[in-house]
């Protein structure tokens, strides 16, 4: 749209973390995906007369570890809140989650879209409870259902909320800066980063604003992004739509919307029947937080490395920005990166072989590498015998390949499949002057300056020596031949 | 056998001199003559209590040691979740509702060998001051039946009154053991906030309830908090140490500095109730007590502030009372109707106004003017109060203005009935513990309570000063008429 470079666009994320931890954040029932309906349910979770709320210990943990990697201000005492709503799926009428008190504030995180990097601002991070989930009996919603059904195994749930500040400006930033948190999240093993499965949530709060004003214009919300793909093209619509909207004079309207994948258009919810009052107030079943400057110690003692340190210690190993980004993104690419690196004097090559060939037989076979009997070791030998010409680079293809799917060692590989380097440059002469001999008329055409000749020569040597030879001494030896003829 | 304590059955059971069934059955018996006037049970527990009794008789027989209220029937108020009875909190809401699983109290209760015989009546979910707020059933004072037993406790106090059970449970949100306790002329015990677990005590307001007993003497009181308190996993606002009560008191006010309050030393109290109450003043002082007024301006707020911050933690607590997993449901096909009939229907008109009430001061734009503003009542109340404290260790008054009210007379005007909180909702906004126990009878033969409240955690002074007024005021000589006119038939 063209009238979209005179509006710049605002944006603000706030995501929505299932933690990982064994049991719910109130109770003792597990915390986890896929059971029977409500039977991952107690008298605590399901809201009974007379329950109360204890708090796990572990969600307390995995928010310090969050707020800490996003560089946040952690609370010294913090506190529970009650969020009063009704809905069928929240057992006690109100949801246990932290108001004006949050576990951590003033964080950042670092993006990157193209080669340029932005620091996005972290609001808040804080916890709470998940809700059940309701399923609906003859329609797709609620609206047109026969009945509804109620499963309180997500109840209780522990989540985390994090804020981004309004400081994205493009979808582009927005996906990085989702893909990054997911990233984050996954690395700490606080979460499992399954936007499909709702497990990671996003919303985005859209507005735009005539490029240069400092007021901000009216945002929307925007809820069903449980993709990537989805967040960037339902951003790219809603701005475009506000646009055009005030381009056209209108007014842009606060209100909740919903992507639609199928339409591919945002489209405004239902609008609730009477403005929401939470009604928050302190929660009184629980004791305020009070988060002592050791604990946050041991924590941080305990986190691993961060996806941005990651990074930069691969690019101070020698690879290139690029290379350093794929391989961290794909954490198990980077893992075997570590493993094979490790006991390889050729980090960078490691790294080419990952992104280029192991990722694609990953690709082809539609495999995770840890299905695979290959072990990253094994790469690293592999590497080292290319780097020491020991073994031409198609050659190292043919046994990659085989050791991806066997896990042999490549070194038998090679000796079983007779692939070692012809290094005797004798024996490759040899084979040179008896193709010279079958193909006389071609070395004849060569003479007469027909050099066009000299690919077929050389692709005859190549199969002779069932690519064991190294390319350019083939060049060179051919050529020696040739002009002794 | 009736009036015995629980000390004394205890003992007479552990000694071999009576079985467990033959207390249970002298329990039943009362009940059964005097219940159907008294109405103090909404839920008689027959068959689970017989099958505990024989259990009892058989360990003692084997000679296990069957703990320290080994075979004494208790009462248990019916908003304390109990897996073999109903537990209705006298609500239309829960009147066929059996918890999955048993409040701390009970458990603990029957690991010291308790027999719970039953459920007692209460003001629906606790909130009143007379019982009658119950949807269930009406229970009446043993002293006079014509007359209310107080409340929220009710069913517990008028039990113990008339000789059902030696103890009974209560719960205590603004002084709903202490105010039933001396209307029936009993002893009411609200623990230290956070000494007894609230874990299956279905909540009222949350930073106020405290489960404790209702006793007919004050060993006994001391005998079942030592039993009940002490932490508890399941419930995040226990404290980490109980209050610590020597099982032999010795009942001592030497050297009590004791306070008594000026603003509940008023015009504002019924006359024979003052009278009594500086007679039990003068006691201490004759008896090796210091004895001074001291004046605590902030309790002239307690109730506008006990009823914001308590309706509005109500209002909360009550919002799971939705129609959807338990309890009463609406027949409506949209689930906006059902959630209002549900709750139209289920809730009685007490429970409403407070849910009401604390919806509204907890609103945007009344946050600040109604909840915030209790809250700074509070913590002014808790200053005055640690003030006192330096200066006295108990703090005297009466538990409430006036002795037991005509069925009937409040129940029309709900401000007059909050007012016979005035004395009591200090303590639990404070979350200090305080003792109500008899101090004598008015004219019209009704009980007049006498409060004690003391510091966090000085439960055992506070029951060694009842404990040395209890040995020397012989009021236990004195019976209802419920249990004299059984003893005339």
């Amino acid at each position: 749209m063209s009238t979209t470079s005179t509006y710049e666009a605002v944006i603000g994320l706030e995501v929505h973390a299932e933690l990982l931890t064994a049991t719910k954040i109130f109770c003792s029932c597990a915390a986890r995906f896929g059971s029977e309906p409500n039977t991952d349910v107690c008298p605590v979770c399901a809201g009974f007369p007379g329950t109360l709320p204890v708090l796990n210990g572990k969600v307390v943990e995995f928010a310090i570890m969050t707020g800490l990697a996003l560089h946040c201000d952690i609370a010294p005492r913090c506190k529970f809140d009650r969020k009063n709503y009704f809905y069928p799926d929240l057992p006690k009428g109100y949801q246990i989650s932290q108001y004006d008190q949050p576990i951590a504030t003033k964080g950042f995180l670092e993006v990157r879209v193209a080669d340029e990097s932005t620091r996005v601002g972290i609001h808040r991070v804080h916890m709470e409870e998940d809700a059940g989930k309701l399923v609906h009996v003859g329609a797709a919603g609620l609206a047109g259902s026969d009945y509804s059904l109620v499963d309180l195994n997500r109840a209780g749930v522990p989540l985390l909320e994090i804020v981004s500040e309004p400081d994205i400006r493009s979808s582009e930033q927005a996906r990085a800066y989702m893909a990054e948190l997911r990233l984050l999240l996954v690395t700490l093993k606080v979460n499992d980063g399954r936007l499909e499965e709702g497990s990671l949530r996003c919303d985005a709060n859209v507005s735009v604003r005539p490029a240069g004003q400092a007021q901000l214009g009216t945002r929307t919300e925007i809820k069903n992004l449980n993709s990537l793909r989805f967040l960037q093209k339902a951003i790219d619509f809603e701005i475009d739509r506000q646009v055009r909207v005030l381009s056209e004079g209108g007014v842009i309207v606060q209100e909740t919307r919903l992507w639609s994948e199928e339409r591919q258009v945002t489209y405004a919810m239902r609008s609730k029947e009477e403005a929401s009052d939470y009604r928050y107030f302190p929660e009184p079943d629980l004791s305020p937080l009070v988060i002592d400057s050791s604990w946050i110690a041991d924590i941080r003692a305990q986190m691993p490395e961060l996806p941005a340190a990651r990074r930069t210690r691969y690019v101070d190993l020698g690879l290139s920005p690029y290379d350093a980004g794929v391989l961290v993104d794909q954490m198990e690419l980077a893992s075997a990166f570590d493993a094979a690196a490790a006991v390889s004097a050729y980090p960078k090559a490691i790294a080419t072989w990952l992104i280029k060939d192991v990722a694609r037989l990953l690709n082809e076979g539609k495999l995770r590498l840890a299905d695979l009997p290959f072990q990253p070791e094994q790469l690293a030998r592999l590497v080292d015998m290319v780097e020491r010409q020991e073994i031409t680079v198609a050659a190292a293809r043919k046994v990659l390949a085989a050791v991806v799917a066997e896990g042999k060692d490549p070194a038998a590989l090679v000796a079983e499949m007779g692939l070692a380097a012809m290094a005797d440059a004798g024996a490759l002469r040899d084979v040179i002057e008896r193709i010279l001999d079958a193909h006389q008329a071609q070395v004849a055409e060569f003479k007469s300056g027909k050099t066009k000749v000299l690919g077929f020569l050389t692709g005859q040597v190549m199969r002779q020596t069932q690519g064991r030879a190294q390319p350019q001494q083939v060049a060179s030896l051919l050529e020696a031949a040739l002009a002794r003829r | 056998m009736s009036l015995e304590s629980a000390r004394q059955l205890q003992a007479r059971f552990a000694r071999g001199e009576v079985s467990a069934q033959e207390i249970l059955a002298a329990a039943f018996e009362r009940i059964d003559a005097a219940d159907d006037r008294v109405g103090a049970f909404l839920t008689v527990m027959r068959q689970p209590a017989e099958a505990r009794a024989q259990e009892l008789d058989r360990r003692r027989a084997a000679g296990e040691d069957c703990g320290v209220l080994a075979g004494v029937p208790v009462a248990i108020k019916d908003n304390l979740c109990t897996q073999e009875a109903r537990t209705t909190c006298a609500s239309r809401m829960l009147a066929d509702f059996t918890p999955p699983y048993d409040a701390t109290v009970v458990r603990r209760l029957a690991e010291a060998g308790a027999v719970i015989v039953g459920k007692t009546n209460l003001d629906e979910f606790a909130m009143g001051s007379s019982t009658e707020n119950s949807a269930l059933g009406r229970t009446c004072n043993p002293w006079d039946l014509e007359r209310v037993p107080g409340g929220s406790s009710g069913g517990s106090a008028a039990a113990v009154a008339a000789g059902m059970v030696p103890i009974a449970l209560g719960s205590d949100t603004g002084g709903s053991i202490r105010q039933p306790a001396a209307l029936c002329g009993v002893v009411g015990l609200k623990p230290t906030y956070g000494a007894v677990s609230r874990y299956g005590l279905v909540a009222f307001a949350s930073s106020l309830d405290q489960v404790g007993p209702l006793t007919r003497s004050v060993e006994d009181a001391a005998r079942v908090l030592n039993v009940i308190s002490g932490p508890d996993p399941q419930d995040a606002t226990s404290l980490p140490q109980a209050p610590v009560i020597p099982d032999r008191l010795e009942g001592s006010v030497r050297s009590l500095r004791v306070g008594v309050i000026a603003q509940l030393d008023t015009d504002g109290v019924d006359p024979e109730t003052r009278a009594a109450v500086r007679q039990a003043a003068d006691w201490f002082a004759s008896h090796g007590a210091s004895v001074e007024r001291i004046s605590l301006p902030a309790i002239d707020h307690g109730i506008a502030a006990y009823y914001l911050i308590a309706t509005a933690e109500a209002s909360a607590n009550l919002a799971r009372y939705d129609g959807v997993r338990y309890g009463w449901r609406a027949d409506r096909p949209d689930l906006l109707g059902m959630y209002r009939q549900t709750r139209d229907q289920g809730f009685g008109p007490e429970v409403k106004r407070r849910i009401m009430l604390g919806t509204y001061a907890l609103s945007a734009g009344y946050y600040e003017a109604c909840y915030q503003k209790g809250q700074l009542v509070r913590s002014r109340l808790r200053q005055d109060f640690q003030a006192a404290f330096e200066r006295f260790d108990v703090l005297l008054s009466p538990t409430s203005p006036q002795t037991a009210f005509a069925l009937g007379e409040k129940v029309d005007d709900p401000l007059a009935m909050y007012l016979a909180d005035v004395a009591t909702v200090a303590a639990n906004l404070v979350g200090i513990p305080a003792i109500s126990l008899p101090c004598g009878f008015d004219s019209r033969g009704l009980p007049i309570g006498l409060q004690l409240q003391g510091p966090a955690l000085s439960e055992a002074r506070l029951l060694e000063a009842a404990l040395a007024f209890e040995q020397a005021h012989d009021l236990a000589g004195r019976v209802p008429p419920v249990i004299a006119g059984q003893a005339r038939a």
